[in-house]
Protein backbone atom coordinates (compact mmCIF):
# COMPACT_ATOMS: atom_id res chain seq x y z
CA UNK A 1 0.00 0.00 0.00
CA UNK A 2 1.57 3.31 -1.00
CA UNK A 3 2.13 5.87 1.69
CA UNK A 4 -0.09 8.89 1.03
CA UNK A 5 1.77 12.16 0.68
CA UNK A 6 -0.72 14.02 2.84
CA UNK A 7 -1.35 12.33 6.18
CA UNK A 8 -4.93 11.29 6.64
CA UNK A 9 -6.67 13.01 9.55
CA UNK A 10 -6.96 9.74 11.44
CA UNK A 11 -3.33 8.84 10.91
CA UNK A 12 -2.22 11.72 13.09
CA UNK A 13 -1.14 10.17 16.30
CA UNK A 14 -3.77 11.15 18.84
CA UNK A 15 -2.58 11.91 22.33
CA UNK A 16 -4.01 10.95 25.68
CA UNK A 17 -5.02 7.83 27.49
CA UNK A 18 -8.19 7.18 25.57
CA UNK A 19 -6.37 6.12 22.41
CA UNK A 20 -7.01 2.41 21.96
CA UNK A 21 -3.83 0.33 21.80
CA UNK A 22 -5.40 -1.97 19.24
CA UNK A 23 -8.13 -0.92 16.88
CA UNK A 24 -9.72 -3.03 14.17
CA UNK A 25 -11.91 -1.00 11.87
CA UNK A 26 -14.14 -3.11 9.63
CA UNK A 27 -11.33 -5.54 8.85
CA UNK A 28 -11.81 -8.33 6.33
CA UNK A 29 -9.14 -10.83 5.46
CA UNK A 30 -9.62 -13.18 2.53
CA UNK A 31 -6.75 -15.59 1.91
CA UNK A 32 -5.36 -16.16 -1.56
CA UNK A 33 -7.17 -19.48 -1.80
CA UNK A 34 -10.48 -17.67 -1.26
CA UNK A 35 -11.10 -18.82 2.30
CA UNK A 36 -12.27 -16.08 4.62
CA UNK A 37 -10.11 -15.48 7.70
CA UNK A 38 -11.91 -12.48 9.12
CA UNK A 39 -15.09 -10.78 8.02
CA UNK A 40 -15.90 -7.15 8.90
CA UNK A 41 -14.33 -7.28 12.34
CA UNK A 42 -14.27 -4.08 14.40
CA UNK A 43 -12.92 -3.90 17.91
CA UNK A 44 -11.02 -1.56 20.21
CA UNK A 45 -8.75 -2.63 22.98
CA UNK A 46 -7.74 0.07 25.46
CA UNK A 47 -4.45 0.57 27.22
CA UNK A 48 -3.84 -1.93 30.01
CA UNK A 49 -6.70 -4.19 28.98
CA UNK A 50 -6.60 -7.95 29.34
CA UNK A 51 -8.63 -9.51 26.55
CA UNK A 52 -9.38 -13.13 25.68
CA UNK A 53 -10.01 -13.96 22.08
CA UNK A 54 -11.96 -17.21 22.05
CA UNK A 55 -13.64 -19.45 19.54
CA UNK A 56 -13.16 -22.79 17.81
CA UNK A 57 -10.20 -23.59 15.59
CA UNK A 58 -10.33 -21.72 12.32
CA UNK A 59 -12.50 -18.90 13.66
CA UNK A 60 -9.90 -16.23 12.93
CA UNK A 61 -7.99 -15.89 16.22
CA UNK A 62 -4.61 -16.54 14.68
CA UNK A 63 -5.50 -14.36 11.70
CA UNK A 64 -6.02 -11.46 14.12
CA UNK A 65 -2.64 -12.09 15.69
CA UNK A 66 -0.84 -12.32 12.39
CA UNK A 67 -2.52 -9.16 11.14
CA UNK A 68 -1.32 -7.33 14.23
CA UNK A 69 2.24 -8.56 13.59
CA UNK A 70 1.88 -7.34 10.01
CA UNK A 71 2.69 -10.85 8.89
CA UNK A 72 -0.48 -10.56 6.80
CA UNK A 73 -2.17 -7.57 5.21
CA UNK A 74 -5.91 -7.07 5.63
CA UNK A 75 -7.91 -7.34 2.42
CA UNK A 76 -10.11 -4.49 3.61
CA UNK A 77 -10.36 -2.15 6.55
CA UNK A 78 -7.75 -0.60 8.83
CA UNK A 79 -5.82 -1.86 11.79
CA UNK A 80 -4.09 0.59 14.09
CA UNK A 81 -1.77 0.04 16.99
CA UNK A 82 -1.55 2.99 19.38
CA UNK A 83 -3.19 5.17 16.75
CA UNK A 84 -0.70 4.20 14.03
CA UNK A 85 -2.21 2.71 10.89
CA UNK A 86 -0.40 -0.55 10.08
CA UNK A 87 -1.12 -0.08 6.39
CA UNK A 88 1.11 3.00 6.40
CA UNK A 89 4.13 1.22 7.84
CA UNK A 90 6.50 0.38 4.98
CA UNK A 91 7.96 -3.12 4.79
CA UNK A 92 11.34 -1.97 5.95
CA UNK A 93 9.90 -0.59 9.18
CA UNK A 94 8.05 -3.79 10.11
CA UNK A 95 10.89 -5.07 12.36
CA UNK A 96 10.63 -1.86 14.38
CA UNK A 97 6.89 -2.42 14.79
CA UNK A 98 7.53 -5.94 16.03
CA UNK A 99 9.97 -4.72 18.66
CA UNK A 100 7.02 -3.00 20.31
CA UNK A 101 4.91 -6.15 20.35
CA UNK A 102 5.75 -9.14 22.50
CA UNK A 103 4.58 -12.47 21.12
CA UNK A 104 4.06 -15.82 22.80
CA UNK A 105 3.13 -18.89 20.79
CA UNK A 106 1.72 -22.30 21.54
CA UNK A 107 4.91 -23.92 20.19
CA UNK A 108 7.19 -21.44 22.07
CA UNK A 109 9.30 -20.67 18.97
CA UNK A 110 12.59 -20.63 20.84
CA UNK A 111 15.92 -20.78 19.01
CA UNK A 112 16.88 -24.42 19.52
CA UNK A 113 20.64 -24.04 19.55
CA UNK A 114 20.84 -21.20 22.05
CA UNK A 115 20.72 -21.36 25.81
CA UNK A 116 17.83 -19.87 27.75
CA UNK A 117 19.99 -16.83 28.48
CA UNK A 118 20.96 -16.40 24.80
CA UNK A 119 17.36 -16.77 23.64
CA UNK A 120 16.22 -13.90 25.82
CA UNK A 121 19.35 -11.87 25.12
CA UNK A 122 18.73 -12.16 21.37
CA UNK A 123 15.61 -10.01 21.64
CA UNK A 124 17.76 -7.28 23.19
CA UNK A 125 20.68 -7.72 20.80
CA UNK A 126 18.26 -7.19 17.93
CA UNK A 127 17.38 -3.70 19.16
CA UNK A 128 21.04 -2.82 19.70
CA UNK A 129 20.97 -2.83 23.48
CA UNK A 130 24.44 -2.36 25.01
CA UNK A 131 26.00 -5.53 26.33
CA UNK A 132 26.13 -4.32 29.89
CA UNK A 133 22.42 -3.65 30.09
CA UNK A 134 21.75 -7.05 28.49
CA UNK A 135 23.80 -8.67 31.25
CA UNK A 136 21.68 -6.87 33.80
CA UNK A 137 18.22 -7.24 32.25
CA UNK A 138 18.24 -10.89 31.18
CA UNK A 139 18.85 -12.45 34.62
CA UNK A 140 16.30 -10.02 36.03
CA UNK A 141 13.52 -11.09 33.69
CA UNK A 142 14.44 -14.76 34.07
CA UNK A 143 14.15 -14.40 37.82
CA UNK A 144 10.72 -12.81 37.28
CA UNK A 145 9.52 -15.85 35.31
CA UNK A 146 11.13 -18.22 37.83
CA UNK A 147 13.92 -19.66 35.71
CA UNK A 148 16.98 -18.16 37.39
CA UNK A 149 18.53 -21.60 37.84
CA UNK A 150 18.21 -22.69 34.19
CA UNK A 151 20.11 -19.85 32.54
CA UNK A 152 22.53 -22.07 30.67
CA UNK A 153 20.23 -24.91 29.69
CA UNK A 154 19.13 -25.42 26.09
CA UNK A 155 15.39 -25.33 25.29
CA UNK A 156 15.18 -29.09 24.71
CA UNK A 157 16.37 -29.66 28.27
CA UNK A 158 13.35 -27.81 29.68
CA UNK A 159 9.75 -28.86 30.28
CA UNK A 160 6.98 -27.36 28.17
CA UNK A 161 5.96 -24.96 30.91
CA UNK A 162 9.53 -23.81 31.38
CA UNK A 163 9.97 -23.27 27.65
CA UNK A 164 6.83 -21.17 27.63
CA UNK A 165 8.25 -19.13 30.49
CA UNK A 166 11.38 -18.50 28.47
CA UNK A 167 9.30 -17.37 25.53
CA UNK A 168 7.31 -15.02 27.81
CA UNK A 169 10.56 -13.67 29.22
CA UNK A 170 11.80 -13.03 25.69
CA UNK A 171 8.55 -11.33 24.72
CA UNK A 172 8.57 -9.07 27.75
CA UNK A 173 12.26 -8.34 28.26
CA UNK A 174 12.14 -4.96 26.52
CA UNK A 175 8.77 -4.10 28.06
CA UNK A 176 6.63 -3.79 24.94
CA UNK A 177 3.32 -1.95 25.40
CA UNK A 178 1.43 -4.84 23.77
CA UNK A 179 1.70 -8.57 24.41
CA UNK A 180 0.09 -11.08 22.03
CA UNK A 181 -0.33 -14.67 23.20
CA UNK A 182 -1.50 -17.24 20.66
CA UNK A 183 -2.73 -20.29 22.58
CA UNK A 184 -0.08 -19.86 25.28
CA UNK A 185 -1.38 -22.85 27.26
CA UNK A 186 -2.37 -25.02 24.31
CA UNK A 187 0.33 -27.62 24.93
CA UNK A 188 0.37 -27.51 28.72
CA UNK A 189 -1.38 -29.34 31.54
CA UNK A 190 -3.90 -27.39 33.67
CA UNK A 191 -1.55 -26.90 36.60
CA UNK A 192 1.24 -25.49 34.45
CA UNK A 193 -1.30 -23.43 32.51
CA UNK A 194 -2.33 -21.66 35.68
CA UNK A 195 1.27 -20.70 36.34
CA UNK A 196 1.63 -19.35 32.83
CA UNK A 197 -1.60 -17.38 32.99
CA UNK A 198 -0.54 -16.00 36.34
CA UNK A 199 2.65 -14.80 34.75
CA UNK A 200 0.78 -13.17 31.86
CA UNK A 201 -1.57 -11.55 34.31
CA UNK A 202 1.36 -10.19 36.27
CA UNK A 203 2.70 -8.64 33.09
CA UNK A 204 -0.71 -7.14 32.45
CA UNK A 205 -0.64 -5.59 35.92
CA UNK A 206 2.47 -3.61 34.95
CA UNK A 207 0.29 -1.75 32.44
CA UNK A 208 0.95 -3.88 29.37
CA UNK A 209 -2.02 -4.50 27.12
CA UNK A 210 -2.49 -8.24 26.72
CA UNK A 211 -4.41 -10.10 24.05
CA UNK A 212 -4.71 -13.86 24.59
CA UNK A 213 -6.15 -16.15 21.94
CA UNK A 214 -7.21 -19.40 23.54
CA UNK A 215 -9.72 -22.19 23.65
CA UNK A 216 -8.89 -23.11 27.23
CA UNK A 217 -12.38 -22.51 28.58
CA UNK A 218 -11.55 -23.27 32.20
CA UNK A 219 -8.94 -20.55 32.20
CA UNK A 220 -11.27 -17.99 30.65
CA UNK A 221 -14.03 -18.84 33.10
CA UNK A 222 -11.71 -18.50 36.08
CA UNK A 223 -10.09 -15.24 35.02
CA UNK A 224 -13.31 -13.36 34.28
CA UNK A 225 -11.78 -10.78 31.97
CA UNK A 226 -13.05 -9.23 28.79
CA UNK A 227 -13.92 -11.92 26.22
CA UNK A 228 -14.26 -11.45 22.48
CA UNK A 229 -15.72 -14.49 20.79
CA UNK A 230 -15.18 -15.18 17.13
CA UNK A 231 -16.97 -17.65 14.91
CA UNK A 232 -16.23 -18.12 11.25
CA UNK A 233 -14.36 -14.87 11.11
CA UNK A 234 -17.02 -12.69 12.78
CA UNK A 235 -17.24 -11.28 16.27
CA UNK A 236 -20.30 -12.82 17.87
CA UNK A 237 -19.75 -11.64 21.44
CA UNK A 238 -17.79 -8.95 23.25
CA UNK A 239 -18.30 -9.10 26.98
CA UNK A 240 -16.58 -7.02 29.65
CA UNK A 241 -16.06 -9.89 32.09
CA UNK A 242 -17.22 -13.00 30.40
CA UNK A 243 -17.05 -16.75 30.40
CA UNK A 244 -15.78 -18.91 27.61
CA UNK A 245 -19.47 -19.45 26.87
CA UNK A 246 -22.29 -17.66 28.63
CA UNK A 247 -23.85 -19.74 31.39
CA UNK A 248 -25.97 -22.60 30.22
CA UNK A 249 -27.79 -25.31 32.08
CA UNK A 250 -26.83 -28.92 31.55
CA UNK A 251 -29.91 -29.37 29.44
CA UNK A 252 -29.02 -26.48 27.17
CA UNK A 253 -25.50 -27.88 26.99
CA UNK A 254 -26.80 -31.26 25.88
CA UNK A 255 -29.04 -29.69 23.24
CA UNK A 256 -26.16 -27.62 21.89
CA UNK A 257 -23.84 -30.59 21.86
CA UNK A 258 -26.38 -32.73 20.03
CA UNK A 259 -26.92 -29.97 17.56
CA UNK A 260 -23.21 -29.60 16.97
CA UNK A 261 -22.70 -33.33 16.60
CA UNK A 262 -25.74 -33.64 14.34
CA UNK A 263 -27.59 -36.12 16.58
CA UNK A 264 -31.36 -35.90 16.96
CA UNK A 265 -33.12 -35.04 20.26
CA UNK A 266 -33.74 -38.63 21.27
CA UNK A 267 -30.53 -39.76 19.72
CA UNK A 268 -28.84 -40.90 22.88
CA UNK A 269 -30.49 -42.92 25.70
CA UNK A 270 -28.30 -41.55 28.51
CA UNK B 1 29.92 -3.93 19.04
CA UNK B 2 27.93 -4.97 15.98
CA UNK B 3 30.71 -6.52 13.82
CA UNK B 4 32.00 -8.43 16.83
CA UNK B 5 28.50 -9.67 17.57
CA UNK B 6 28.00 -10.83 13.96
CA UNK B 7 31.34 -12.63 13.96
CA UNK B 8 30.49 -14.34 17.23
CA UNK B 9 27.08 -15.35 15.89
CA UNK B 10 28.62 -16.75 12.70
CA UNK B 11 31.16 -18.89 14.52
CA UNK B 12 28.57 -20.05 17.03
CA UNK B 13 26.34 -21.14 14.14
CA UNK B 14 29.26 -22.94 12.48
CA UNK B 15 29.96 -24.82 15.67
CA UNK B 16 26.34 -25.74 16.33
CA UNK B 17 25.62 -26.76 12.71
CA UNK B 18 28.88 -28.58 12.09
CA UNK B 19 27.47 -31.22 9.72
CA UNK B 20 25.91 -28.96 7.05
CA UNK B 21 28.83 -26.55 7.30
CA UNK B 22 31.25 -29.41 6.76
CA UNK B 23 29.24 -30.57 3.75
CA UNK B 24 29.35 -27.08 2.26
CA UNK B 25 33.07 -26.86 2.93
CA UNK B 26 33.74 -30.22 1.27
CA UNK B 27 31.77 -29.13 -1.78
CA UNK B 28 33.83 -25.98 -2.03
CA UNK B 29 37.00 -28.01 -1.54
CA UNK B 30 36.20 -30.53 -4.25
CA UNK B 31 35.03 -28.06 -6.86
CA UNK B 32 38.00 -25.79 -6.20
CA UNK B 33 40.28 -28.79 -6.56
CA UNK B 34 38.75 -29.81 -9.88
CA UNK B 35 38.88 -26.23 -11.13
CA UNK B 36 42.44 -25.83 -9.91
CA UNK B 37 43.48 -28.84 -11.97
CA UNK B 38 41.38 -27.93 -14.96
CA UNK B 39 42.33 -24.26 -15.37
CA UNK B 40 46.04 -25.00 -16.06
CA UNK B 41 45.05 -27.89 -18.34
CA UNK B 42 42.85 -25.60 -20.40
CA UNK B 43 45.58 -23.01 -20.54
CA UNK B 44 48.24 -25.50 -21.52
CA UNK B 45 46.00 -26.83 -24.28
CA UNK B 46 45.16 -23.43 -25.70
CA UNK B 47 48.78 -22.38 -25.31
CA UNK B 48 49.91 -25.36 -27.36
CA UNK B 49 47.18 -24.74 -29.90
CA UNK B 50 48.33 -21.15 -30.24
CA UNK B 51 51.90 -22.32 -30.67
CA UNK B 52 50.85 -24.60 -33.50
CA UNK B 53 48.89 -21.76 -35.03
CA UNK B 54 51.97 -19.54 -35.00
CA UNK B 55 53.46 -21.83 -37.65
CA UNK B 56 51.05 -20.41 -40.17
CA UNK B 57 53.14 -18.03 -42.32
CA UNK B 58 53.01 -16.40 -45.73
CA UNK B 59 56.12 -16.91 -47.84
CA UNK B 60 56.80 -14.11 -50.32
CA UNK B 61 59.37 -15.51 -52.77
CA UNK B 62 61.57 -12.88 -54.33
CA UNK B 63 62.77 -12.74 -57.90
CA UNK B 64 66.50 -13.34 -58.28
CA UNK B 65 66.93 -10.04 -60.11
CA UNK B 66 65.28 -7.89 -57.39
CA UNK B 67 67.18 -4.66 -56.67
CA UNK B 68 67.80 -3.00 -53.30
CA UNK B 69 65.14 -0.34 -53.89
CA UNK B 70 62.40 -2.89 -54.62
CA UNK B 71 63.53 -4.91 -51.62
CA UNK B 72 63.07 -2.02 -49.17
CA UNK B 73 59.82 -0.91 -50.83
CA UNK B 74 58.43 -4.43 -50.48
CA UNK B 75 59.50 -4.69 -46.84
CA UNK B 76 57.94 -1.29 -46.18
CA UNK B 77 54.71 -2.42 -47.80
CA UNK B 78 54.60 -5.73 -45.91
CA UNK B 79 55.20 -4.25 -42.46
CA UNK B 80 52.38 -1.73 -42.97
CA UNK B 81 49.91 -4.32 -44.21
CA UNK B 82 47.21 -4.95 -41.55
CA UNK B 83 47.37 -8.20 -39.54
CA UNK B 84 51.15 -8.54 -40.07
CA UNK B 85 53.07 -9.34 -36.90
CA UNK B 86 56.61 -9.59 -38.24
CA UNK B 87 58.57 -9.87 -41.47
CA UNK B 88 61.77 -11.92 -41.65
CA UNK B 89 64.21 -11.91 -44.55
CA UNK B 90 65.65 -15.27 -45.55
CA UNK B 91 68.46 -14.95 -48.08
CA UNK B 92 69.16 -17.44 -50.84
CA UNK B 93 72.21 -18.82 -49.01
CA UNK B 94 70.28 -19.16 -45.74
CA UNK B 95 67.47 -21.01 -47.46
CA UNK B 96 70.00 -23.40 -48.97
CA UNK B 97 71.64 -24.00 -45.59
CA UNK B 98 68.27 -24.66 -43.97
CA UNK B 99 67.35 -27.14 -46.67
CA UNK B 100 70.67 -28.96 -46.49
CA UNK B 101 70.59 -29.24 -42.72
CA UNK B 102 67.02 -30.53 -42.80
CA UNK B 103 67.49 -32.92 -45.71
CA UNK B 104 71.14 -33.86 -46.20
CA UNK B 105 70.26 -36.08 -49.20
CA UNK B 106 69.58 -33.00 -51.33
CA UNK B 107 73.27 -32.06 -51.26
CA UNK B 108 74.13 -34.17 -54.28
CA UNK B 109 71.25 -32.77 -56.34
CA UNK B 110 72.28 -29.19 -55.60
CA UNK B 111 75.89 -29.95 -56.55
CA UNK B 112 74.69 -31.53 -59.77
CA UNK B 113 72.70 -28.42 -60.55
CA UNK B 114 75.75 -26.22 -60.03
CA UNK B 115 73.81 -23.24 -58.64
CA UNK B 116 71.42 -22.36 -55.80
CA UNK B 117 67.83 -22.87 -57.07
CA UNK B 118 66.15 -21.50 -53.96
CA UNK B 119 64.76 -17.95 -53.98
CA UNK B 120 65.24 -15.39 -51.21
CA UNK B 121 62.11 -15.08 -49.09
CA UNK B 122 60.22 -12.63 -46.92
CA UNK B 123 58.60 -14.79 -44.24
CA UNK B 124 55.48 -12.92 -43.04
CA UNK B 125 54.00 -13.97 -39.65
CA UNK B 126 50.34 -12.93 -39.25
CA UNK B 127 48.87 -11.58 -36.02
CA UNK B 128 45.71 -13.62 -36.43
CA UNK B 129 46.38 -16.84 -38.31
CA UNK B 130 42.69 -17.17 -39.10
CA UNK B 131 42.83 -14.06 -41.33
CA UNK B 132 46.01 -15.00 -43.17
CA UNK B 133 44.27 -14.97 -46.55
CA UNK B 134 43.91 -11.19 -46.29
CA UNK B 135 47.69 -10.75 -46.45
CA UNK B 136 47.90 -12.98 -49.49
CA UNK B 137 45.08 -11.06 -51.20
CA UNK B 138 46.86 -7.75 -50.71
CA UNK B 139 49.84 -9.07 -52.68
CA UNK B 140 48.23 -11.25 -55.32
CA UNK B 141 45.68 -10.24 -57.86
CA UNK B 142 43.87 -13.14 -59.55
CA UNK B 143 42.33 -12.46 -62.93
CA UNK B 144 38.75 -13.80 -62.62
CA UNK B 145 38.50 -15.08 -66.23
CA UNK B 146 41.89 -16.67 -66.90
CA UNK B 147 42.80 -17.46 -63.28
CA UNK B 148 46.25 -15.95 -63.90
CA UNK B 149 48.07 -14.61 -60.85
CA UNK B 150 49.72 -11.19 -61.01
CA UNK B 151 51.55 -9.45 -58.16
CA UNK B 152 50.96 -5.94 -56.90
CA UNK B 153 54.60 -5.32 -56.06
CA UNK B 154 57.63 -5.49 -58.34
CA UNK B 155 60.26 -8.13 -57.61
CA UNK B 156 57.86 -10.73 -56.26
CA UNK B 157 58.23 -14.13 -57.85
CA UNK B 158 55.49 -15.94 -55.98
CA UNK B 159 53.32 -15.82 -52.82
CA UNK B 160 52.50 -19.06 -51.01
CA UNK B 161 50.97 -19.83 -47.62
CA UNK B 162 50.80 -23.60 -47.89
CA UNK B 163 46.98 -23.45 -48.13
CA UNK B 164 46.17 -27.05 -47.24
CA UNK B 165 48.50 -27.11 -44.20
CA UNK B 166 47.09 -23.82 -42.99
CA UNK B 167 43.55 -25.07 -43.28
CA UNK B 168 44.28 -28.23 -41.31
CA UNK B 169 46.11 -26.37 -38.58
CA UNK B 170 43.40 -23.78 -38.25
CA UNK B 171 40.45 -26.17 -38.08
CA UNK B 172 42.14 -28.57 -35.66
CA UNK B 173 43.32 -25.91 -33.25
CA UNK B 174 40.03 -24.00 -33.26
CA UNK B 175 38.18 -27.24 -32.46
CA UNK B 176 40.49 -27.91 -29.53
CA UNK B 177 40.14 -24.35 -28.30
CA UNK B 178 36.33 -24.23 -28.43
CA UNK B 179 36.07 -27.66 -26.81
CA UNK B 180 38.26 -26.78 -23.85
CA UNK B 181 36.65 -23.36 -23.46
CA UNK B 182 33.13 -24.79 -23.35
CA UNK B 183 34.21 -27.51 -20.93
CA UNK B 184 35.72 -24.88 -18.67
CA UNK B 185 32.55 -22.80 -18.81
CA UNK B 186 30.40 -25.84 -17.99
CA UNK B 187 32.65 -26.81 -15.11
CA UNK B 188 32.58 -23.31 -13.63
CA UNK B 189 28.78 -23.17 -13.91
CA UNK B 190 28.45 -26.60 -12.30
CA UNK B 191 30.76 -25.54 -9.47
CA UNK B 192 28.77 -22.40 -8.74
CA UNK B 193 25.47 -24.31 -8.81
CA UNK B 194 26.85 -27.04 -6.55
CA UNK B 195 28.25 -24.67 -3.94
CA UNK B 196 25.15 -22.47 -3.95
CA UNK B 197 22.92 -25.52 -3.59
CA UNK B 198 24.80 -27.00 -0.65
CA UNK B 199 24.72 -23.66 1.14
CA UNK B 200 21.04 -23.34 0.33
CA UNK B 201 20.41 -26.72 1.98
CA UNK B 202 22.31 -25.79 5.11
CA UNK B 203 20.30 -22.59 5.41
CA UNK B 204 17.04 -24.36 4.63
CA UNK B 205 17.65 -26.52 7.67
CA UNK B 206 17.60 -23.35 9.75
CA UNK B 207 14.66 -21.53 8.20
CA UNK B 208 12.61 -21.79 11.39
CA UNK B 209 15.37 -20.02 13.23
CA UNK B 210 15.21 -17.19 10.70
CA UNK B 211 11.44 -17.04 11.16
CA UNK B 212 11.80 -16.64 14.93
CA UNK B 213 14.41 -13.93 14.49
CA UNK B 214 11.99 -12.01 12.31
CA UNK B 215 9.24 -12.34 14.90
CA UNK B 216 11.47 -10.84 17.56
CA UNK B 217 11.97 -7.80 15.33
CA UNK B 218 15.37 -8.43 13.75
CA UNK B 219 15.99 -6.45 10.58
CA UNK B 220 16.90 -8.38 7.44
CA UNK B 221 20.55 -7.38 7.52
CA UNK B 222 20.82 -8.20 11.20
CA UNK B 223 19.84 -11.77 10.31
CA UNK B 224 21.82 -11.85 7.10
CA UNK B 225 25.27 -10.74 8.23
CA UNK B 226 26.09 -13.81 10.33
CA UNK B 227 25.03 -16.04 7.43
CA UNK B 228 27.19 -14.14 4.97
CA UNK B 229 30.18 -14.28 7.33
CA UNK B 230 29.54 -17.98 7.72
CA UNK B 231 29.62 -18.34 3.93
CA UNK B 232 32.89 -16.46 3.76
CA UNK B 233 34.44 -18.67 6.43
CA UNK B 234 33.22 -21.87 4.78
CA UNK B 235 34.42 -20.74 1.35
CA UNK B 236 37.77 -19.62 2.69
CA UNK B 237 38.44 -22.85 4.57
CA UNK B 238 37.40 -25.00 1.61
CA UNK B 239 39.54 -22.87 -0.69
CA UNK B 240 42.60 -23.02 1.56
CA UNK B 241 42.36 -26.80 1.85
CA UNK B 242 41.97 -27.13 -1.92
CA UNK B 243 45.00 -24.92 -2.51
CA UNK B 244 47.06 -26.96 -0.06
CA UNK B 245 46.11 -30.16 -1.85
CA UNK B 246 46.86 -28.59 -5.23
CA UNK B 247 50.26 -27.50 -3.97
CA UNK B 248 51.02 -31.03 -2.82
CA UNK B 249 49.94 -32.42 -6.21
CA UNK B 250 51.99 -29.83 -8.07
CA UNK B 251 55.04 -30.46 -5.97
CA UNK B 252 54.97 -34.26 -6.08
CA UNK B 253 53.49 -35.00 -9.51
CA UNK B 254 53.58 -32.12 -11.95
CA UNK B 255 56.96 -30.57 -11.29
CA UNK B 256 58.99 -33.78 -11.83
CA UNK B 257 56.95 -34.61 -14.92
CA UNK B 258 57.23 -31.14 -16.47
CA UNK B 259 60.93 -31.75 -16.98
CA UNK B 260 60.00 -34.54 -19.37
CA UNK B 261 56.86 -33.33 -21.08
CA UNK B 262 56.74 -30.08 -22.99
CA UNK B 263 52.96 -29.81 -22.74
CA UNK B 264 53.00 -29.64 -18.95
CA UNK B 265 55.68 -26.96 -18.99
CA UNK B 266 53.72 -24.96 -21.54
CA UNK B 267 54.76 -21.34 -21.42
CA UNK B 268 51.33 -19.74 -21.14
CA UNK B 269 50.09 -21.57 -18.04
CA UNK B 270 48.84 -19.38 -15.18
CA UNK B 271 51.34 -18.81 -12.38
CA UNK B 272 50.65 -20.78 -9.22
CA UNK B 273 50.22 -17.75 -6.88
CA UNK B 274 47.78 -16.18 -9.33
CA UNK B 275 45.86 -19.47 -9.51
CA UNK B 276 45.66 -19.57 -5.71
CA UNK B 277 44.37 -16.02 -5.56
CA UNK B 278 41.71 -16.62 -8.24
CA UNK B 279 40.52 -19.84 -6.59
CA UNK B 280 40.33 -18.41 -3.07
CA UNK B 281 38.59 -15.24 -4.16
CA UNK B 282 35.99 -17.09 -6.20
CA UNK B 283 35.34 -19.65 -3.42
CA UNK B 284 34.74 -16.90 -0.88
CA UNK B 285 32.64 -14.80 -3.24
CA UNK B 286 30.44 -17.67 -4.41
CA UNK B 287 29.70 -19.02 -0.94
CA UNK B 288 29.08 -15.59 0.59
CA UNK B 289 26.76 -14.62 -2.25
CA UNK B 290 25.09 -18.03 -2.03
CA UNK B 291 24.34 -17.52 1.66
CA UNK B 292 23.11 -13.98 1.25
CA UNK B 293 20.89 -14.66 -1.73
CA UNK B 294 19.36 -17.88 -0.41
CA UNK B 295 18.28 -16.09 2.75
CA UNK B 296 16.15 -13.71 0.73
CA UNK B 297 13.48 -16.38 0.35
CA UNK B 298 13.19 -17.00 4.07
CA UNK B 299 13.31 -13.34 5.00
CA UNK B 300 9.99 -12.65 3.29
CA UNK B 301 7.81 -13.13 6.37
Amino acid sequence: MPVPARPLPRAQRPQGRNVPVVEFDDVTKVYDGGSVGLERVSMRIGRGDFVFLVGPTGCGKSTCMRLLMKELEPSQGRISIAGRDLGEIPRKRVPYLRRNIGVVFQDYKLLPNRTVYANVAYALEVIGEPRQSIRRKVPDILRLVGLSTKLHNYPDELSGGEQQRVSIARAFVNHPPLLLCDEPTGNLDPETSIGIMQLIYRINRTGTTVLVATHDREMVDKMRRRVIELAEGRIIRDQISGLYRPDESTKEFAIRLRGELGIGDEGHPN
Amino acid sequence: MRPGFFLKEAFRALKRNAAPSLAAMLTVLLTALVLGVFIPVVQATTGTANKVRSRVVVNVYLADNINQQQLTALRQRLTTTPNVKSVDYVSKQQALNDLQSQRPDTKGAIQLLGRNPLPATYRVVPKDPGQVQGIVNSLVRVDPTSGKRTFTMAGVADVRNRESDTKKILSATSLVKTLTASMAALLILASIALIANTIRLSIFARRREVEVMKLVGATNWFIRWPFVIEGVVVGFMGGVLAVLLLWVIKDTLIDPLSAKFALIAAPNTIQFPALIAVLLASCVAVSAAGSGLTLRRFLRV
